[in-house]
């Protein structure tokens, strides 16, 4: 299990060779966003003081200076207590307000299987489940995320055994690079039950676009359906086909047609 | 990002007060346009009231028409019978938006404020810009201006209003409710957007620390026939070039007794093609009628260098989105 981390006011700011690799990357993109990376290292033996790391980021410190003063009063800084379920395990976590869903995942808790596509919510490779409802992490607070349950790829397999979906990416060989796949598994999980509550789609009927608002729920999608539902997670490999495929099949398993 | 401070209230009075009372606040609604501008350095508040919590997001039958609380998903909207049955044209102008995990994600209060998609506004790299930075100059209208409207415009900003389902609330003639320091009010939506003229920085009538705490749909607008069309260059997740929402009553003789057009992607803000609404009244429904409307609805359009189609694009779509709302049901 992943140690809880605490994120740690710059008076206290950690040396590693993580946060030397950060440095780097925000001299390189001045983004002031990838400072709350820095401020949530744990582990140190040798914490640098807040004079040392703006003189030590040198190239960067005009920009590490105006975010300390941004900073309302250093309070953002500070972890602020939150608790998150994540495949079935309680985390009780201090997170900085600007830590993202997708970021805590990979970063803090080493669950990596949910990728970081675009960062800004064009993409689906960050696609997880909250309470069961597909999401992008990559645009989600994790501190708005307290006390729901996050399922990521890393927990759809019940132990050796692989979710129905997992099995059929596989068998129908839904895909090639493989990095929009873990996006696409998590997001096919969600809508297959959307679809079986209910939840409307768009399809073409007659050659117009219309509401799919079948009354059964029990019939078998169509590749339109399953087209129109799952486009919110792109694949820059093309291997839509079988990626239908494989949701088609699992459709068609779990309603027995 | 900028760092900030977060809080999250659990009743709209403790939101109201939190927001006045922090410096730079914002409320948070899905995030999915809010964290994003966060990321790209154009919003940069000093603290966050997550209002995605607090009891409005009921759905819910009201004096005939329908009670929408503004924390309600734009999923959930989209899916809720009541909206399917009686109002369609909101069900499906929301299921042609952005992707289903950001409608998860979204509510219908942050929706109404979701900002433009011009790029020069996006990205602060552009140092021109009078909605980010007013007085500093407009740089899509001597740029590259394909996505940008063609109606509504001002010389120091020619940006679209890039949403679907506020479209169809101006269509649907929805009433925006709205609770600050000052105690509640509402707004037609067609009022609670603002022209960018010369405050391109101002895009609503909201006063400071206000929060939407619902929208109405009138009973007026409901059962009718309605249709929904977006023209984009891709067939999902992909904002509109143009967008057409048309609501259409149906009288005796087959005769239009009144018709509601607004239209998305062409106009600061979600446009309501007034005149081709009043020149339809009392007219055959159908194609002949809908042209001479969809004429009057582009006749006063000023296109740039790259979206001079548009003018076309709308004028077809309105015309599409017309006849097949007489196709559709009451």
């Amino acid at each position: 299990m992943a140690k809880p981390l605490v994120a740690r006011p710059l008076d206290r700011l950690p040396n590693h060779t993580y946060l030397r690799r950060q440095r780097q990357y925000v001299l390189i993109n001045t983004v002031a966003g990838q400072v709350h990376s820095i401020l949530a290292m744990q582990s140190s033996d040798n914490d640098l003081t807040r004079r040392t790391f703006v003189g030590v980021t040198v190239g960067a410190a005009t920009l590490a200076a105006s975010i300390v003063e941004a900073a309302p009063a250093g309070a953002a800084l500070q972890g602020v207590a939150c608790s998150l379920t994540i495949n079935g395990q309680q985390h009780k976590l201090l997170l900085e307000p600007r830590v993202t869903l997708l970021d805590l995942l990979r970063e803090r808790l080493h669950l990596t299987g949910s990728k970081k596509g675009c960062d800004h919510g064009q993409c689906g490779a960050c696609t997880v489940l909250a309470d069961g409802v597909r999401i992008i992490s990559c645009l989600a607070l994790a501190i708005t995320q307290e006390g729901k349950h996050i399922t990521t790829i890393e927990g759809l397999a019940a132990g050796e055994q692989l979710h129905p979906l997992q099995a059929a990416f596989i068998e129908h060989d839904g895909f090639q690079c493989g990095f929009c796949t873990s996006g696409q598994i998590c997001s096919a999980v969600a809508m297959l039950k959307e679809a079986q509550a209910g939840m409307p789609g768009l399809a073409t009927v007659a050659g117009r676009l219309r509401l799919a608002t079948s009354p059964d729920t029990h019939a078998a999608l169509s590749d339109d359906e399953i087209r129109d539902r799952m486009s919110g997670n792109l694949c820059r490999c093309g291997a839509y086909p079988n990626i239908v495929a494989a949701v088609r099949s699992v459709d068609q398993l779990q309603k027995k047609v | 990002m900028r760092p900030f401070t977060y809080s999250r209230p659990v009743d709209l009075a403790e939101a109201i007060h939190t927001g006045q009372r922090q410096p730079q606040s914002k409320y948070l609604g899905g995030g999915t346009n809010l964290v994003d501008l966060m990321k790209m350095g154009v919003e940069r508040p000093a603290h966050l009231v997550d209002i995605t919590r607090l009891p409005m997001a009921q759905i819910e039958e009201r004096a005939g028409g329908l009670h929408i609380g503004a924390m309600a998903r734009n999923s959930e909207v989209a899916a809720h019978a009541a909206v399917r049955r009686r109002y369609p044209v909101l069900s499906h102008s929301i299921l042609s938006g952005a992707s289903p995990q950001i409608r998860n994600m979204a509510t219908i209060g942050g929706n109404l404020l979701q900002r433009t998609r011009c790029y020069y506004f996006y990205d602060p790299g552009y140092t021109e810009c009078n909605k980010r930075t007013p007085g500093s100059g407009c740089a899509a209208i001597l740029g590259y201006n394909r996505i940008h409207a063609i109606l509504g415009v001002s010389e120091h900003c020619i940006t679209a209003y890039p949403g679907d389902m506020a479209v169809a609330l101006a269509a649907l003639e929805a009433e925006v409710m709205l609770r600050g320091p000052q105690g509640e009010r509402s707004l037609p939506i067609d009022r609670f957007y603002r022209l960018p003229a010369d405050t391109p920085n101002v895009e609503n009538e909201m006063q400071r620390h206000e929060i939407i705490t619902a929208v109405a749909l009138p009973a007026a607008s409901a059962d009718k026939r309605s249709y929904y069309i977006k023209v984009r260059d891709r067939n999902s997740y992909a904002f509109a070039l143009v967008s057409v929402a048309a609501v259409l009553d149906i009288g005796a003789g087959n005769r239009v007794r009144q018709a509601r057009i607004a239209l998305g992607g062409i106009a600061p803000k979600p446009w309501r093609a007034l005149e081709a609404e009043e020149a339809l009244a009392n007219q055959p429904a159908e194609e002949h009628s809908f042209r001479n409307a969809a004429q009057l609805a582009v006749r006063d359009a000023r296109p740039h260098r790259d979206n001079a189609f548009k003018i076309k694009l709308a004028h077809n779509a309105i015309v599409r989105a017309l006849m097949a709302a007489t196709n559709e049901p009451v």
